[in-house]
């Protein structure tokens, strides 16, 4: 099966004072049709940044997109033309964000919002797209939606607002979805609904999903494949279940360390010390060394991801051959 | 609560309508221009007299019971006149300020949105342009186009542009920032449509506060422009062309002075107490509770 979405040897830079940093570092991604990849990370980690370069979002100036491929529908989205991409934006890739709060305009209701896109890339009249909008709404139930497209945004809650955006992303019915840490923002248990819809959602649809959070807890929630980035980098990917079970890389398992769970006590919670380098002061070696308990002196050398089984890679020669070993 | 901005509140017209009631002064602004734009509206036919008609012998008779505000130095009715005259004035004010509005807010939100080498070149002409005095850049204007009533109204229309796009552009590039604009974009609108559909109706309320004010300031200029003799010609009747006229009469015949400067007093004040209470309306700031 080809993937929905190819990313080959991504590098995306920023200038920072003179010189161009790179935020994102030769990553390689792919989802399927009716796949959830899951992007983990912490702040600074650049996932965000790789869900904006699929984009094209970046700011024009001060940050370029230097090497590697976005493949998809058999194009190089980094060749394409602005006019080409904003046919792609919202049509065949749309994305979510993590402020429901502030994503949608203030002086529209949420049944013109969910019809603008349909206006624009599917050519729809405005009746057409008027139905169209209350049938998603529907979709992504909100309650009396008939009533609701004729709201403004300030009239819903935050965890309906969300469910506004998802249907404004969702309406020219996309291939892929980027999800930046789209529950955030919002509680528990509105969070815990808002993901069960997007998993429905994806089901129904056959859509590929980029989900984009530092939440582990989310993360087994929804994930078919994890990838966790760190300072630009992915270093490991993993199918969810593997992941969690058998962690190889020293920073997922430090991350599964600091995340709380039932089965474990409050107190045995361990933070990582230390912060993610900033881009202009990012070690010459493996990248998470100055933070690792298993440090090597052969931590010194940039380390490649390497397979330690099936569908599972990760960038850490040492726990790796240990991974083989065992 | 405090990271989220102020949701609006669940009706525009009554938090306005809340906001004017509050402030009673506000309601004396919009009762004295609605005076002035009835009178102006139906001119002809509150007219006493016809504003044009000379009559040598009532030649600056003062204030009387036929003559309510006197007459001019033709014997024209200074009441008839005046009410005429609020035509023009208003006329030239509403539609300076709407050309200025609209070609000033455009350019704004284009500088705001586009940034770079655009927004210097737009700010670098505006700032010279606000660098000169509104008169005196009017002056300018009129003089270089002939004194006619379109000309004077492009003339006060390009003295107030450089506000409009200083109002414009310092909220869109604000906006330009918001998320919703960001997914807008992530939506593949086109630039225009971001402009126009999203960004625009966000800003326009601090747009027509600045109009009003605005407005009463392309009165205030058309008067000053009538009375050195660059406005409409005369016999047209315009309350600055008036004052000039009964400016050299002064000390004999002070009503040909004193009413039509009245006039322009009471509306410039009317537009400035709608203008302030409109400010307050929409500012979070000073709206405050009860």
């Amino acid at each position: 099966m080809t993937p929905v979405l190819d990313i080959k040897g991504l590098t995306t830079e920023f200038r920072v004072k003179n010189g161009w940093h790179a935020a994102v570092r030769g990553i390689d991604l792919s989802v399927n049709a009716n796949e959830t990849l899951a992007v983990v990370g912490e702040s600074g980690s650049g996932k965000s940044v790789t869900a904006l370069s699929t984009l094209r979002l970046l700011p024009q100036t001060g940050a370029r997109i230097s090497r590697g491929e976005v493949g998809f529908g058999g194009r190089d989205l980094t060749k394409l033309s602005e006019r080409e991409m904003s046919r792609i934006r919202g049509n065949d890739i749309a994305m979510i964000f993590q402020e429901p709060m502030t994503s949608l305009n203030p002086t529209m209701t949420v049944g013109d919002q969910i019809a603008e896109g349909l206006l624009i890339h599917r050519g729809m009249s405005r009746t057409e797209a008027a139905k169209e909008a209350r049938r998603l709404l529907d979709e992504v139930r909100v309650p009396d939606p008939a009533r609701r497209v004729n709201d403004y945004p300030h009239q819903f809650s935050g965890g309906m607002r969300q469910r506004a955006m998802i249907a404004i992303a969702l309406a020219c019915r996309p291939k892929l979805l980027l999800a930046d840490e789209p529950t955030t923002a919002l509680d528990v248990t509105v969070q815990a609904q808002v993901l069960s819809l997007l998993d429905d959602l994806k089901r129904d649809r056959g859509m590929a999903i980029v989900f984009i959070t530092h939440n582990l807890g989310v993360v087994a929630q929804i994930a078919d494949r994890v990838a966790v980035m760190y300072a630009g980098e992915i270093v490991e990917t993993a199918t969810c279940d593997t992941l969690f079970a058998d962690p190889v890389h020293p920073y997922t398992e430090a991350l599964l360390k600091a995340m709380p769970r039932v089965d474990r006590k409050a107190e045995s919670l361990e933070p990582i010390p230390g912060s993610v380098p900033s881009i202009s002061a990012r070690p010459a070696g493996c990248v998470y060394a100055p933070r690792c308990n298993y440090v090597q002196p052969s931590c010194a050398a940039h380390p490649s991801l390497v397979p330690v089984g099936g569908n599972h890679e990760a960038r850490c020669p040492v726990r790796a051959d240990k991974g083989e070993a065992a | 609560m405090t990271a989220m901005p102020a949701p609006p509140p669940a009706r525009k017209q009554s938090a306005l309508l809340a906001t004017l009631n509050r402030n009673r002064l506000s309601w004396v602004g919009i009762g004295m221009l609605a005076v002035i734009f009835a009178v102006a509206i139906f001119a002809p036919l509150l007219s006493p007299h016809d504003p044009l008609q000379q009559n040598i012998l009532h030649r600056l008779e003062p204030p009387s019971a036929e003559f309510w505000l006197g007459t001019d130095s033709y014997g024209r009715d200074v009441l008839s006149r005046l009410f005429h005259g609020a035509r023009i004035s208003l006329t030239i004010g509403f539609l300076a300020v709407l050309v200025a509005m609209i070609v000033g807010s455009t350019l704004g939100v284009l500088a705001g949105y586009i940034g770079g080498i655009f927004d210097q070149v737009v700010m670098g002409i505006v700032d010279v342009m606000l660098s000169f005095p509104t008169l005196l850049l009017g002056l300018m204007v009129a003089a270089m186009l002939g004194a006619s009533l379109e000309n004077l109204i492009i003339a006060i229309a390009i003295t107030e542009t450089a506000p409009f796009v200083r109002v414009a552009r310092a909220p869109t590039i604000a906006m330009k920032r918001q998320d919703f604009v960001e997914a807008g974009r992530a939506l593949g609108f086109s630039p225009g449509r971001i402009m126009g559909v999203h960004i625009l109706p966000n800003i326009l309320s601090d747009i027509v506060v600045v109009a009003s004010l605005w407005m009463a300031s392309a009165i205030r200029t058309e008067a000053s422009l009538s009375f050195i003799g660059l406005g409409v010609s005369p016999p047209t009747p315009t309350w600055g062309g008036m004052i000039r006229e009964g400016f050299e009469n002064i000390l004999s015949a002070w009503w040909l002075v004193v009413f039509p400067s009245l006039a322009i007093l009471l509306t410039v004040l009317a537009l400035n107490i709608l203008g302030d209470a409109l400010r307050d309306a929409i500012d979070p700031k000073l709206r405050g509770e009860e």
